[in-house]
């Protein structure tokens, strides 16, 4: 009785691993395969191994414009969810564990912002930069993309859950100012917190789409998903971009699955704690 | 309070400014632009922006094809959204069952379409469709799955694919944190497994499932990438398919005073269904 107990939960966790994992599959074998091969072998295995020659191909055509997207992606993504993640974690903090007069009112508008379409700011953002001329350059995806209110609203849940006042009170007694106290005690206890919010905001750059396809009109200052999606729209005209986009797209996923590797016992933890309190 | 107000400063200014100039103020511009028109002093004349009070609304509100694409919108929501939190649900509750073996293997194997940005994971499986290119021709070659009646329905299908397992981790983590005891009372009460899950371990996580419920609708409403990329694959997805394809579009004419009442529009129904939502469960919750 135990084992058929088992056995039909094991056959639902397999099927839902084939389904979530088959298609990653299928984009590795394609990226793999020379043109020749990708339309005549079984799709879902390799044929002669020509990973290295698409990946070569794929990095040399048109100036590697493709590796210069990757950067800027790294940069954009990185940098803005690197500052993005100290700046809400310190105003999360400071509505966590000081008493001012106006600080519900500010978590509430910050709170707002969460429910705020980011897709909606886009346009209007798009309008303000032009406004000074600064859309079509890197700036114009980057400071927009600094602002996280949903990570302030994690920082507070977290400053307050693991930053105990006593600890504040007793640094305050041996003279460390707020500021330093800030940056060597609670950044420390709220670290596991922080890498949470770091990969969230990550994940939601790294994906952001409308802002960069409103501002950039300049290819080179493109982030690797709207790079992939201007040759996908020119396939039907360009067949050889095919094998390019496959190839990209399988690339452009590797810095992600990397770093949520690498991060698991943050995340695995920590992507609740927003939903319990 | 003495002292304090220069850190207080130095903790919240910095984002508060950026919130205001990235949030805030185009929330504002967005609204006034929705206020304007273009005018022309004949056919030829040099364009003025003047004020045109509510003249943007009445045309949104008289756009057919926006309406179109909310009312698509919405139906893919009822449909996608439950179906995809059941899946995460369901899957949630047997990993935290203790019938299943590999844990950490499953976790991350579901874990990782998340990892897949929309644009890569719409192109990924626009393949996967394709009747001439997909691994699955015994279901494509005789269900063409981009033609106007599935593309919808395929759609749903990747984000379904993406966001399941996240989902799934955000109702694992809250049931993960239910206190032991609780089920030690279940099981002295003679409960079993799928009476803990259903009459304990459900309601518990409900304020999780609340919480992705949210997140949920408001990315229906935003769906942009995935039809933006189906379009290369059907041609029935159109410039107007979903709001903000439309923003998009309009704002590419470029009519840019329409695209930004779109806009407002598009946000405040987002906010007023996701909160609508909120207090709807909340009174739920009172009785």
């Amino acid at each position: 009785m135990k084992n058929v107990n088992r056995i039909g939960p094991m056959v639902v966790m397999a099927a839902a691993t084939l389904y979530f994992l088959v298609p990653i599959w299928w984009l590795l074998v394609a990226a793999s395969k020379s043109r020749a091969q990708f339309n005549n072998t079984t799709p879902l295995w390799f044929a002669d191994f020509s990973l290295g020659d698409n990946l070569s191909e794929l990095f040399a055509y048109r100036d590697g414009v493709f590796l210069r997207w990757m950067l800027n992606s790294v940069l954009y993504t990185g940098g803005a969810a690197l500052i993005g993640t100290v700046l809400a974690a310190m105003c999360g903090y400071a509505l966590a564990k000081y008493r001012f007069p106006g600080r519900e009112a500010i978590f509430n508008i910050v709170l707002s912002g969460v429910l705020v379409p980011a897709t909606a700011l886009a346009l209007p953002l798009f309008l303000i930069f032009s406004q000074f001329e600064a859309t079509n350059t890197f700036w114009s995806v980057f400071l927009p993309s600094l602002v996280n209110p949903f990570g302030v609203y994690l920082a507070r849940i977290y400053a307050t859950a693991s930053v105990p006042d006593e600890l504040l009170e007793a640094s305050r007694l041996d003279g460390s100012g707020e500021v330093r106290t800030f940056f060597t005690i609670s950044a420390k206890l709220m670290f596991p917190a922080l890498v949470t919010i770091f990969l969230f905001h990550f994940v939601a750059v790294w994906n952001n789409f409308l802002l960069p396809l409103i501002m950039l009109g300049n290819e080179r200052l493109f982030p690797v998903t709207l790079g992939l999606y201007s040759w996908n729209t020119q396939v039907n005209q360009i067949p050889e971009l095919r094998m390019f986009v496959l190839t990209g797209a399988l690339v452009s996923i590797v810095p992600l699955v990397i770093a949520f590797l690498f991060l698991q016992r943050f995340w695995r933890n920590g992507l609740g704690s927003g939903a319990i309190k | 309070m003495k002292g304090k107000k220069g850190p207080l400063l130095f903790f919240i200014a910095p984002f508060g400014l950026l919130f205001a100039a990235f949030y805030l103020a185009p929330i504002g511009y967005a609204i006034k632009q929705s206020l304007y028109k273009i005018e022309r002093q004949g056919t030829f004349g040099k364009a003025q922006e003047v004020f045109g009070g509510l003249e943007q609304y009445t045309r949104v509100f008289s756009d057919g094809p926006f309406w179109e694409s909310i009312g698509r919108v919405l139906l893919f929501g009822i449909v996608q959204v439950p179906v995809m939190l059941g899946v995460a649900l369901a899957l949630a509750l047997l990993l935290d069952s203790g019938l299943v073996k590999g844990k950490a293997f499953f976790r991350l194997a579901f874990f990782v379409p998340y990892a897949v940005p929309g644009v890569v994971a719409a192109i990924m499986w626009g393949f996967l469709y394709s009747p001439n290119l997909s691994p699955f021709t015994a279901l494509t070659g005789n269900v063409d799955l981009l033609s106007a009646d599935f593309v919808l329905w395929s759609m749903a299908n990747v984000v379904t694919w993406i966001y399941v397992g996240y989902n799934m981790l955000i109702i694992y983590s809250s049931l993960l944190a239910i206190p032991q005891e609780v089920y030690e009372a279940a099981r002295m009460d003679g409960a079993g497994a799928l009476r803990t899950a259903w009459a304990i371990k459900i309601p518990l996580v409900m304020p999780a499932i609340v919480l992705t419920t949210v997140f949920s609708i408001i990315g229906t409403l935003q769906l942009l990438a995935e039809p933006a990329v189906f379009r290369t694959f059907s041609s029935a997805v159109t410039s107007t398919y979903t709001p903000n394809l439309t923003v998009y579009s309009t704002s590419s004419i470029p009519n840019f005073n329409l695209a930004a009442a779109f806009s407002v529009v598009l946000a405040l129904a987002t906010c007023l269904l996701s909160f609508g939502f909120l207090k709807l469960t909340q009174r739920g919750a009172d009785k």
